[in-house]
């Protein structure tokens, strides 16, 4: 299945996935709404881990035998036929199981509405938002 | 000390569209954009270059940059500018630095120089249609050739010396590692590579990764001799020795030691941290004579495989010292007029030293001509290109190619904000700090200069056809389809033109 990569070499750490990351996943979708005028703010699934020059962006891997699917305590996250791995917010309780066990961090806390929230691969979108717009090329939307 | 300088710029940051995401907090290496610890994001106009990193990045296009030249009562002596120099020099008591090319408003010739066109008695060529060739080749010619049949074929009897075949006639300038990135490099290597062109080391050597693309690089030796050694020279499609460089002819040049890390010692050769400094002359170089005996010594040590190129700036006696060029063995003449972009130069020289390229050109050209050695010598033009017509125009004038090295860093993204000197480019260009150098991504710079080569060399090929020419060599020093438009009889008389409205002679 396609998985966004990252080119930590061409990470230049703005953080422009996230602003974008958090835009496609709020209401409007119009980005100076999403920041400044939806309460709950939503929140970004991608998040730059930074020790500069170091920087990449880090999102749900779409593991091939994810955990946080193992460990979810109420069936909120699985995996689809696709190979995706897919989280039903409907189901999540916020318990962070999934945030604990991911080896890459990937899952994000909403504090705000106590659910979990991760990368879905914008599915209303060809690409996902953050490898469309990354100014440097540093996320990929590839097969491997 | 209390600084007098004055900000040059304002920074607007409309806050109903500002979403305080920091994006210009984290690119600006000036630190022109700061955060409060309430996460608000605010400006300090003074620390403003004008590189429009921010603007272009800013999601929201919450950020304009405006110029706000100081108000100094009504003065024409003692402008703003002038001002404000003094002001750094009272402060500093420093030469005055800058950056990239000549920005004074002298004239551009370019623009005072109209194309011709064809019209009912010789057809125009439409280039989509009909073969159209911008292919030409650099390198020295003979005086005749000698044609000897066998079995009924012609076979070239004569030994042509080494050429390099450029797809079109643009090539890219020389820029050295060290004052510009290693994706810099990179991103022209491999746009050379795909476009059938050149580019050129500069002085900083070429790094170890690039010798894969030897065959469309020209290496250069200038007076420092930085990563000079036998494989450098023979990675090489040719090889050119510095003499001067437009932007600031008659000086060295001098790379501060932040800049040496440890890719820039290996490939300049020098220990990491110490500054590299290029004297102003070659030391063994003080006579036609002596520059004769360097262009011989790298002949031989590649085996008269690779032309030779001497490159020197636009200076008053051009054409004088050209023709000397020429009869000392060389097979290229860069010439780089006084638009010519630097990393660093004093300001006072950048701005007030050389000749415009377009006079250079037609003075070298008439005086090669006028003394019947034109064809031994290629000439690569440089200093400034702005487009294709600039280009066009150079051809026409008597140059053989052009050089770019401005327009391609716009190209890669720079904003002529002049600050190279820094080592601070928000672009990734003129930096070897890693993590700003990351900013310019050598895919996406090497795409972006193919495509500006690209769409140069469309527009050439299209002005060509309109004058119903079918390849750039057939307009190469012919003049007459050039017409001056608002020149004194003196310009015109030096660059060769007749006026607008004057007929076919």
């Amino acid at each position: 299945m396609k998985r966004v990569y990252t080119k930590e070499e061409a990470c230049i750490g703005c953080r422009l996935c996230e602003v974008h990351c958090l835009t496609e996943h709020s209401r409007s979708k119009n980005i100076i709404k999403a920041h400044k005028k939806e309460f709950p703010r939503a929140i970004s699934r991608v998040l730059v881990e930074e020790l500069r020059p170091v920087s990449f962006a880090v999102q749900c891997r779409h593991c091939d035998e994810p955990v946080c699917v193992e460990a979810c305590i109420t069936g909120a996250i699985t995996k689809d036929e696709s190979g995706k791995v897919v989280h039903d917010e409907e189901k999540c309780v916020g318990c962070w199981t999934c945030v604990l066990v991911c080896p890459h961090g990937a899952p994000r806390r909403d504090l705000e509405r106590r659910k979990v929230a991760k990368c879905d691969l914008c599915p209303d979108r060809e690409t996902p938002a953050c490898v469309e717009m990354c100014p440097n090329r540093a996320l990929v939307y590839e097969e491997r | 000390m209390k600084t007098y300088q004055l900000p040059e710029v304002k920074i607007e940051r409309d806050k109903d569209r500002c979403i305080d995401c920091q994006v210009c907090v984290r690119q600006c290496a000036f630190e022109a954009h700061k955060v409060d610890e309430d996460g608000d994001v605010y400006s300090e106009d003074e620390k403003c270059v004008a590189c429009q990193r921010c603007v272009s990045l800013c999601p929201t296009n919450a950020l304009t940059i405006k110029d706000n030249t100081p108000f100094v009562k009504d003065n024409a002596n003692w402008t703003a500018e002038t001002q404000k120099y003094i002001w750094k020099q009272a402060e500093t008591g420093g030469v005055l630095l800058t950056g990239m090319g000549n920005p004074k408003p002298y004239p551009i010739y370019w623009d005072h120089m109209l194309l011709n066109a064809s019209q009912v008695t010789n057809p125009s060529i439409d280039p989509l249609r009909e073969p159209m060739e911008l292919r030409t080749y650099l390198g020295s010619k003979p005086d005749k050739i000698d044609i000897k049949m066998v079995d009924g074929e012609p076979v070239l009897n004569t030994k042509l010396a080494p050429q390099l075949m450029v797809k079109t006639p643009i090539l890219f300038s020389a820029m050295s590692f060290g004052a510009v990135s290693y994706s810099v490099c990179e991103g022209l290597a491999r746009a050379s590579k795909e476009l059938g062109t050149f580019w050129n080391t500069g002085e900083g050597g070429l790094p170890q990764n690039l010798y894969e693309y030897g065959p469309n690089t020209i290496v250069q030796v200038a007076s420092g001799r930085f990563g000079v050694h036998s494989e450098y020279l023979d990675a090489a499609a040719a090889i050119e020795i510095k003499i001067g460089q437009g932007a600031k002819p008659g000086i060295g040049g001098h790379l501060p030691g932040e800049k040496v890390g440890p890719v820039v010692s290996r490939t300049r050769m020098i220990p990491e941290g110490s500054d590299a400094i290029s004297p102003a002359p070659h030391h063994d170089i003080y006579s036609i004579e002596d520059l004769s005996q360097l262009i011989y010594s790298l002949k031989e040590a590649t085996e008269y495989t690779k032309p030779i190129s001497v490159k020197i700036s636009a200076v008053h006696n051009v054409a004088a010292i050209a023709s000397g060029i020429a009869r000392a063995g060389a097979d290229i003449i860069a010439i780089d007029g006084f638009r010519g972009g630097t990393g660093a130069a004093p300001t006072m020289i950048r701005d007030n030293v050389g000749i415009p390229i377009e006079l250079a050109i037609a003075a070298v050209d008439t005086r090669l001509r006028d003394e019947a050695i034109r064809n031994r010598v290629s000439v690569i033009a440089a200093g400034g290109f702005r487009n294709s017509a600039d280009v066009i125009k150079a051809i026409a004038l008597g140059a053989d190619a052009v050089y770019l090295g401005t327009a391609a860093l716009v190209a890669m993204g720079c904003h002529v904000c002049q600050m190279c000197y820094t080592g601070k480019c928000n672009w990734g260009i003129a930096t070897q700090d890693p993590y700003l150098e990351k900013r310019l991504n050598p895919d996406v710079a090497a795409e972006r200069l193919f495509n500006l080569v690209s769409g140069w060399s469309h527009e050439i090929a299209e002005m060509l056809g309109g004058m119903g020419l079918n390849a750039i060599e057939s307009l190469r020093g012919n003049r007459l389809h050039l017409r001056s438009i608002g020149l004194s009889t003196e310009e015109m008389d030096i660059l060769g033109l007749q006026a607008a409205g004057s007929p076919m002679a």
